[in-house]
């Protein structure tokens, strides 16, 4: 294996890299002072929109009555589907690095016909929001019901009712992997495990809900758009092509963002007809998603069933994996990324962790008339990992092995790399062995199992999951823009020295909780050489930052990160230049440490950086003839190398079922991740613990539950269950780092991780204290229903 | 649906203010909309998330639920009055917050830090477990809730007069 290159600005003296320092903007939101984008100043001129939204999951809209609704004293404009669309072009969910990807023309209200509960239909913008939801009672609208198609095989049955009939069926996308001999596999298999898994739906629940406040000025045609995303320059291209507004003159602005996960970088009709208001009005307009309406309107994730087969020598070695994924992403696939994203990644992620060469995965993407599916935090790796991780559960029961014996026995060893996996995905250097045994130390593992007899002597229900994971991170070209998406993959940075001797940073990725802007100042601090309290970040206006990818995909601290580093590398040698020729001596022999210029042979101090830029700003009159003082360093950064990255880790889960109840109680959950190099622990850990939990929600509590004819029936707070600190146990993190030698950072991303495994660890765990009553589940999430069930209890 | 508006008189982080509100409109729309106080947040408006948590007449409520009108006489803290008051409870947990990073988004923070007042207020030194069911009216999308118990629990041990451990 080639040695990590000397990271020189990661060893050098005072770096903040790999150090825990807190984050400069929490103090700001421990005081109640954020900008979120419903904080915002509004003027009396600001209108507020609400939206009537399909009752029914399937139905013509026969007739409409806005008289009243228009006469209501406050109502600015009711708009009509059609209305909205004179001034907004209709998407199609499609990229052609998809071959076959197929979804309708959506436009942002419904036109004629809804096909989704929830999907908004006509927009009423006044003066204030309650007054709109007052027009909207007005509205008399006469429905025509339609047939709708919500399970996935009824939706691909002969005969089925096509939701969009021109494309004539309701399959959007089927894709086939096939690699090594698999029928052959199976055939000589001493051991075939197997089982249909179902990921039943639910959704991101962002804390603050989607909210926009968009003002068009037809005096210059700009248009400003504050938003809470995650990708401001996605959403300047969207506007610009669908409005028909140079991108130009497309601003958008994220501020404070309560949460994303994925969520927010989505196209939504509700806001893309806020846009248009502003655009026909000429005012600022406002929508803030009510928590109800979220829940209908909001992509939802997962929604898999997944039939697979794992075939096993006899001493445990996976010989070969088959599955077939079945997802339903309601009725388009979602702009600008698509929604067979999830599938892609569940099929081609499927037992990633381990050895076998024969695989075939397919995947059919279904439409239905439920809400749209798409990209939540971990595309699709939960799903993969839980199928993955259940099968090597069940062949070591079937074998008689442990579970860390089996996993073991078939982890790709740490000296294979680099590795091709057969599903096509390159794995550069990971580190499955290493992360394993950390596992088995930091959770005791014997200890647990020692526990574990101990309880089922005294009658009570015990189990202990692990499940191995590989992450995709660092996406390059290859993930949506060779497919002609208007999403780049690279960042971009601007860094200039203050007359102050201050760092300014201005960098394309973008904040929502992650700490990219402490990440950020850390790597800029280090690169140039001040104190960290000298660097200032500014992030998420893609009128003051430089044009970039932003933040999603873990790629922030990965490509954000080496895109700042090398930025500061060039501003630190364009202020040794200048302070060489002040100086009379040669740039190589000095060098900038906590904000001074010394020598770099002793440490010397010559210079400070404030009297440096003192000089350069206000007295360059004192400068040696032609010297012309250069503090802006600007540079971009793209993965070129691999088309995106991985990293790899492993969780455990300890649990306790109460077999009367059918409840779970989590008594502990341990993580080992291997992101790379690691910029801030303190970060990195809560990112993870985060992510778990959101896999545990999954694995327990969350699911959009939908009566056979498409009714949603939980969509409240008080009834969809999201993880609350009472139920969750501490969450122990521990690291290997492993850093990417194609970058001078090494940083790999970590976002993902903690949901990609969660579930896993927790199917197998309630799995493991059932297995001695012979009870096994398969369905997510595990609720005392399914639990009891699963015990003939129900 | 009618638009006729009554007067409310309270007390909001120590000053007494008079509106005109709506009989519909609740207390965190008044402090957010009226007062510019927004750092009560809105996660739900049906009284489930806790971020619109908020002290009224001393005890902790959810803002969302109060209508304006009957918050008429009360007083109201918000974390930005307790903020400005330097209010010693707040200012540990603050601290303790933003050194152990017990915050992402920070959308849940505000209405957290007014639980854990509460908390800590009445129980000096509660226990995980104990942290754990007190903040569980309070969601956190982010965090996964362990550093927000860590925090808490380094604050009440500063509080106490004791360096955490
Ligand atoms: S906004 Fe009040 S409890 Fe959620
Ligand atoms: S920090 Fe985002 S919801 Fe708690």
């Amino acid at each position: 294996m080639p040695h990590p290159p000397a990271h020189a600005a990661i060893d050098r003296p005072n770096s903040y890299i790999g150090r825990s320092v807190p984050r400069p903007n929490a103090r700001r939101l421990v005081e109640g002072r954020g900008h979120f984008t419903d904080d915002l100043p509004t003027t009396p001129r600001t209108l507020h929109v609400a939206f009537l939204r399909s009752p029914y999951p399937h139905a013509r809209i026969a007739g409409l009555d806005l008289a009243a609704a228009r006469a209501l004293p406050g109502v600015a404009l009711v708009a009509t589907g059609a209305d909205i669309a004179a001034v907004c072009t209709p998407w199609v969910g499609v990229l052609t690095h998809f071959a076959g990807l197929k979804s309708a023309p959506q436009y942002p209200l419904a036109i004629d016909r809804a096909v989704w509960l929830g999907e908004p239909i006509i927009a009423v913008a006044a003066t204030t929001r309650a007054i709109a939801e007052d027009a909207i009672d007005l509205i008399g609208i006469d429905y025509e019901e339609l047939p709708a198609v919500t399970d996935i095989d009824a939706a691909l049955a002969p005969g089925a009712p096509v939701i969009h009939p021109h494309l004539g069926d309701n399959l959007a996308f089927r894709l086939r992997l096939d690699s090594g001999d698999v029928d052959a596999a199976f055939a000589a298999a001493h051991t075939v495990v197997e089982d249909d898994f179902h990921f039943n739906r639910h959704t991101p629940v962002t804390l603050e809900t989607r909210s926009i406040l968009a003002d068009y000025d037809p005096a210059t045609q700009r248009l400003t758009v504050c938003q809470s995303t995650q990708t401001p320059y996605q959403m300047q291209e969207v506007y610009a092509r669908h409005f028909a507004i140079p991108a130009a003159n497309v601003r958008v602005i994220a501020g404070d963002v309560g949460g994303s996960f994925g969520m927010k970088l989505h196209v939504y009709g509700d806001e893309m007809a806020t846009v248009a208001l502003s655009i026909m009005l000429r005012r600022p307009v406002k929508f803030v998603a009510d928590r109800l309406e979220s829940f209908v309107s909001d992509i939802h994730a997962r929604a898999h069933r997944v039939r697979a087969r794992m075939a096993l020598a006899a001493d445990g070695s996976i010989t070969a994996m088959a599955v077939d994924d079945t997802t339903g992403i309601g009725p388009y696939s979602a702009y600008p990324r698509t929604s067979a994203v999830e599938g892609n990644q569940a099929v081609r992620l499927m037992g990633g962790p381990y050895r076998h060469r024969a695989y075939r995965g397919s995947l059919q993407v279904v439409f239905q008339n439920k809400a749209m599916m798409s990209q939540y935090r971990a595309v699709g790796h939960p799903i993969a990992c839980a199928v993955t991780e259940a099968l090597v559960d069940r062949a070591a029961a079937a074998l008689g092995l442990d579970a860390i014996d089996i996993r073991r026995r078939n982890l790709l060893t740490d000296d294979a790399y680099p590795y091709t996996s057969p599903t096509g995905y390159v794995f550069e250097r990971l580190s499955h062995h290493q992360c394993l045994d950390l596992l088995e130390r930091s959770c005791d593992y014997a200890a647990l199992r020692r526990d574990q007899q101990a309880a089922r002597q005294r009658g009570v229900c015990r189990g202990i999951g692990i499940a191995a994971f590989i992450e995709i991170t660092s996406p390059g070209p290859a993930f949506y823009g060779v497919g002609g998406a208007p999403i780049t993959a690279q960042d971009g940075c601007v860094m200039q020295l203050d007359p102050s001797g201050a760092v300014r940073v201005q960098v394309s990725v973008t904040e929502q909780g992650q700490g990219t802007e402490a990440i950020m100042a850390q790597i800029a601090a280090s690169a140039f050489g001040v104190a960290l309290d000298r660097v200032r970040v500014v992030t998420g206006d893609t009128e003051t930052t430089p044009y970039g990818g932003a933040t999603w995909a873990s790629r922030g601290a990965a490509i954000g990160g080496e895109t700042v580093l090398l930025t500061g590398h060039a501003l630190r040698q364009q202020c040794l230049a200048l302070a060489a020729a002040i100086l009379q001596t040669q740039p190589q022999t000095l060098d900038i440490v906590d904000g001074r210029v010394v020598d770099a042979a002793d440490g010397q101090e010559r210079i400070s950086v404030a009297e440096l830029a003192r000089i350069a700003y206000f007295r360059p009159d004192t400068l040696p003839p032609g010297i012309q003082p250069q503090l802006v360093a600007a540079r971009n950064h793209v993965p070129r190398d691999q088309p995106f990255a991985f990293t790899n880790g492993i969780q455990a889960s300890h649990v306790e079922v109460d077999t009367e109840t059918g409840f779970v109680r989590l008594l502990g959950h341990w993580v080992v991740e291997d992101c790379g190099r690691i910029i801030n622990p303190l970060l990195v850990d809560e990112q993870i613990r985060g992510g778990v939990v959101q896999g545990i929600g999954a694995a327990l509590f969350e699911e959009c539950l939908y009566s056979p004819e498409g009714q949603i029936l939980n969509a409240t707070l008080a009834d969809y269950l999201v993880p609350m600190a009472g139920e969750i146990p501490d969450i122990h993190v521990a690291h290997v780092e492993t850093p990417t030698l194609l970058t001078q950072l090494g940083a790999k991303g970590a976002g993902e991780a903690g949901t990609a495994g969660a579930a896993a660890a927790v199917l197998n765990a309630v799995n493991d204290a059932l297995r001695p009553l012979g009870a096994q589940l398969s369905e997510l999430p595990l609720t005392p229903q399914r639990i009891l069930a699963a015990l003939g209890r129900v | 649906m009618s638009s006729e508006t009554v007067a409310v008189t309270l007390r909001v982080n120590g000053e007494t203010t008079t509106q005109m509100v709506a009989p519909r409109t609740h207390l965190a729309d008044l402090l957010r909309g009226r007062l510019g106080l927004t750092g009560t947040h809105l996660g739900c408006e049906h009284g489930v998330c806790g971020a619109c948590t908020v002290f009224i007449d001393g005890a902790t409520a959810r803002a969302c639920l109060v209508l304006a009108v009957q918050s008429d006489g009360a007083v109201v803290e918000t974390v930005e009055g307790l903020t400005d008051a330097a209010d010693p409870t707040l200012r540990a947990l603050q601290e303790a917050f933003v050194a152990r990073n017990a915050l992402q988004c920070g959308f849940c923070t505000p209405g957290m830090l007014a639980t854990a007042v509460e908390l800590l207020r009445e129980t000096p030194a509660p226990s995980r477990a104990a942290i754990r069911e007190r903040i569980s009216g309070n969601y956190c999308r982010c965090t996964g809730y362990h550093a927000i118990v860590d925090a808490i629990e380094t604050a009440a041990l500063r509080l106490a007069g004791h360096e955490p451990r």
